[in-house]
């Protein structure tokens, strides 16, 4: 631990002290909020394969299915476009219904070509 | 969907509650807070200031027989954690703690569970915590929604959305009903090595999904305490972990009233636990002052001592009520030696309850002295908080600042040990699975956080797969079991003699486990101490005998031994002789026969006995004794020589002597009361009057054995006894 980091600590809180507690607490939340804006961007601009397979819970597709058609759409490199997208896309395209689509992707991979 | 009722006199019936699983779907999501009359609540002959509506069935602490068996429940929600790797044996344990005053019950999972990259589903076995499953959950939520039917408050069921598949378990929760969950991306990176910028990338995901079915968040900054060396100095860093989460959570999407601070008192005794766990507990709830407080108790220090662990979380609670405590979570006392049995989690929501009643309304006699050092503390954790997040952001935010080693650090912050733990983004479990989402990136599904290109003009993203299954429950998939071998129902097949047989064993965490605790002393030093508590257990046929706590008293003269180990034998209950219940007669019946006869009795403490104050209850009516019921008394002392009680007696005409008896030395209690019986057939007035003998080491089986009509032990009330007098009279035909 450097010398350096402890003064440049006791200048802060010198500041700090000038501050009341309102202000502190304004502080407080302020700077938590400044050091989550550029995760929270992350987080909307990126997906993972725990997000695409919740989105195919929820589309009523079974967990174990979720992880097949998972791991063939990131094969595919698809996995950007949604994997909800792409099983609905394929939906659409065959006139399965969503299951069927899953079913589809996971019997073969190929159905995936030219999708998108 | 309606659910059974169930009966207080009957064990749950797991095999039923198995049943029908695939088309359960709980009655109600979302989480609950108990319902807290602001007028205060009246129980018997008092009035509460800071507790809620009393429970429609419950166990009151022992004590609550003095005080017409009230069970005041705490204005906070009461949490306790049930997982010992059974579900099935969780659920009994669940109603057990719900008749207590739990009303919240956490479920921790397997070990290992948080690295499995998707959901598990049957009901496999666990260690040290059970599989969180689709089965497990819904047939613990079916159990939940009868219990909570039963105790007459809802049940909030917790468990955990962390690890690699954090918005696969949030759905999986939402779906089912779970009422509140951990979760927290610091959690992840910290202590369980998943990749940063993937527990974040999950996290706002599970988090959407979460705030959509009300579940409410419990965060893990709490672990910082339970990790560092030196819990109590990790302070300003905690309000961060705080902070950041909340904040993250907060943009995720999460209303604030549903986030709660996972809050520890971080000190234990001998420390001077105030002076750091105090200002602590009010420099959070300042700066947090819109979120909830989940206030634990502390785990850091507690090992193999109940009874200390007790203490030290009597304490914790004392804080919350000096502070605040939205849910006040307990601690299993004997968590730190194995994982936690039945009985103990009724003792760690029995440590609750008891400060709490006890404590009740302190706010109003007592205020905290911020004008003193404990302001001036308060307001020195703040600024460190403040100051750590400036150099967070100094050195590039937060992910920089967990590689260099920034958190769980055991120096009291701007000091640093070098001990944090330090994470590399280019590694953990689950680095380099994020993937950045294309222009046209779509996910037909509500509650989806993020970029999403829902097509204009529906009303619900998920109407273009004509709804999801968080808007229609019956499109969720249910799967039954993955393993034939490794399910519930071939534990059940197992244990059924002992949950619904004729077989009895001890148990502690499973049924027929067979788990015994010995407590003992042994009057000599540690190592002989432990070695023979082995021994000694082996010689009482306790199988795989563990000390799980010595107290050393003395270097020399002895130590308080625990063992515990299995027995191996079941007592069947078909072979059991249960002595009759005695039926009381109707009040109004005896009082009319007292009248009747206008009985008078003579009492009197007998033998070389100085006691009074047992008789005296039974006696007078100030305590409920037999005055109340009508009866005239003749009360003649301590030590009286029994010839004198029985001349008194007949000089009178008195219906009934009544003798006590305490001191039981050569059984001369005994002697006693043998003593009365022949002396009256002596005189020829047994039939006459009736003979009855009360004392400490007296029981209602001793009548017969030395000749009287009734004998009396512990706990007996003047009821009781005049009840017995007029049943004797009724049977020689008096009355």
């Amino acid at each position: 631990m450097s010398d350096d980091r402890i003064a440049r600590f006791e200048t802060r809180q010198a500041e700090l002290k000038k501050m009341s507690d309102e202000e502190l607490k304004n502080r407080f939340w302020k700077l938590c909020n400044q050091m989550v804006e550029p995760i929270v961007g992350l987080a909307k601009t990126h997906t993972s394969p725990s997000i695409e397979r919740s989105v195919l819970l929820r589309m009523g597709i079974d967990s174990v299915s979720t992880h097949a058609v998972v791991t063939r759409v990131l094969e595919a490199g698809l996995l950007g476009k949604g994997a909800g997208n792409v099983v609905l896309r394929l939906s659409r395209k065959t006139g399965k219904d969503i299951r069927g689509a899953a079913q589809a992707i996971i019997d073969d991979k190929t159905v995936l070509h030219g999708l998108f | 969907m309606a659910t059974k009722e169930l009966d207080p006199a009957k064990k749950l019936d797991i095999e039923d509650i198995m049943k029908d699983l695939a088309s359960y779907h709980p009655p109600r999501k979302g989480w609950t807070w108990r319902e807290v009359p602001a007028e205060g609540v009246r129980m018997g002959p008092f009035l509460y200031r800071n507790m809620s509506k009393p429970l429609k069935r419950s166990i009151g602490l022992p004590a609550s027989k003095y005080f017409d068996h009230i069970d005041p429940q705490p204005s906070c929600v009461v949490t306790t954690e049930i997982a010992s790797g059974r579900f099935e044996d969780d659920i009994r344990r669940m109603r057990m703690a719900a008749w207590h005053g739990a009303d919240h019950l956490m479920v921790i999972r397997t070990t290992g569970q948080s690295h499995i990259d998707g959901l598990m589903e049957g009901t496999p076995e666990g260690t040290g915590g059970v599989p969180i499953t689709r089965k497990q959950i819904r047939a613990s939520r079916k159990a939940c929604d009868m219990i909570e039917e039963e105790v007459g408050r809802p049940i909030n069921f917790h468990s955990y959305v962390s690890g690699v598949a954090g918005p696969e378990v949030a759905v999986l929760f939402a779906e089912e009903g779970i009422n509140g969950a951990h979760q927290d991306p610091q959690y992840n990176v910290l202590y369980r090595n998943v990749n940063m910028y993937r527990s974040f990338v999950d996290a706002a995901e599970a988090k959407r999904v979460m705030s959509g079915a009300r579940i409410f968040q419990i965060d893990g900054a709490h672990n910082a305490n339970a990790t560092a060396k030196a819990g109590w100095l990790v302070m300003p860093e905690l309000m961060v972990q705080h902070g950041i989460n909340c904040a993250f959570s907060v943009a995720a999407g999460m209303d604030k009233s549903l986030i709660g601070l996972s809050t520890v008192p971080p000190d234990a005794p001998p420390a001077p636990k105030l002076w750091y766990d105090l200002p602590y507990a009010i420099a959070l709830r300042e700066f947090f002052s819109d979120f909830k407080m989940r206030a634990q108790q502390n785990t850091r220090y507690i090992e193999a001592d109940i009874e200390e662990a007790v203490r030290t979380h009597t304490i914790d609670t004392l804080i919350s009520m000096l502070t605040s405590a939205d849910i006040q979570s307990t601690i299993t006392p004997d968590e730190g030696r194995n994982v936690p049995w039945h009985y103990n989690n009724i003792r760690g929501v029995q440590t609750v309850k008891q400060t709490w009643a006890a404590l009740d309304g302190i706010k109003d006699l007592v205020s905290l002295n911020m004008a003193g050092p404990l302001g001036e503390m308060v307001r020195d954790l703040k600024e460190r908080a403040v100051a750590f997040l400036e150099e967070l952001l100094e050195v590039g935010g937060y992910f920089a600042a967990v590689e260099k080693g920034f958190f769980v650090d055991s120096a009291k912050y701007p000091e640093r040990n070098g001990d944090g733990i330090a994470r590399d983004g280019k590694g953990g479990v689950g680095v380099d699975t994020i993937v950045a989402r294309d222009p046209d990136y779509y996910a037909p599904v509500c509650d989806h956080f993020g970029d999403n290109n829902v097509p204009a003009g529906l009303s619900r993203p998920c109407d273009p797969i004509g709804g999801c299954t968080l808007c229609e429950p019956g499109k969720i998939v249910y799967i039954d079991e993955l393993d034939p071998e490794d399910n519930a129902d071939k534990r059940l097949e197992r244990t059924l003699p002992y949950r619904s047989g004729d077989l009895l064993r001890p148990e502690a965490e499973w049924a027929g486990d067979g788990t015994v605790l010995l407590q003992f002393m042994v009057p000599d030093s540690e190592d002989f101490a432990r070695e023979a508590g082995l021994e000694m257990a082996r010689k009482m046929g306790l199988k795989d005998p563990e000390v799980v706590n010595l107290q050393v008293m003395h270097p020399a003269e002895g130590c308080f031994v625990e063992v515990k180990g299995k027995v191996a034998f079941d007592i069947k209950k078909s072979e059991l002789k249960i002595p009759p219940k005695e039926v009381m007669l109707d009040e109004e019946e005896i009082r009319s026969a007292v009248k009747t006869l206008g009985m008078k009795v003579v009492a009197a403490t007998v033998g070389e006995d100085e006691h009074s104050v047992g008789l005296r209850e039974i006696l007078d009516i100030k305590h409920g004794g037999i005055e109340k019921y009508g009866v005239k008394y003749s009360y003649l002392g301590t030590s009286v020589p029994v010839g004198k009680l029985v001349d008194a007696a007949i000089e009178i005409g008195a219906h009934a002597i009544l003798i006590s008896t305490i001191i039981s030395h050569s059984d001369v209690h005994r002697q006693n009361m043998r003593k009365l019986a022949e002396l009256c057939k002596e005189k020829g007035v047994r039939d006459k009057i009736v003979l009855v003998a009360g004392g400490t080491q007296v029981n209602r089986d001793m009548a017969a054995e030395t000749g009287l009509d009734a004998t009396f032990g512990r706990g007996t009330k003047g009821i009781h006894v005049v009840d017995a007098i007029v049943k004797t009279l009724k049977s020689r035909g008096v009355v």
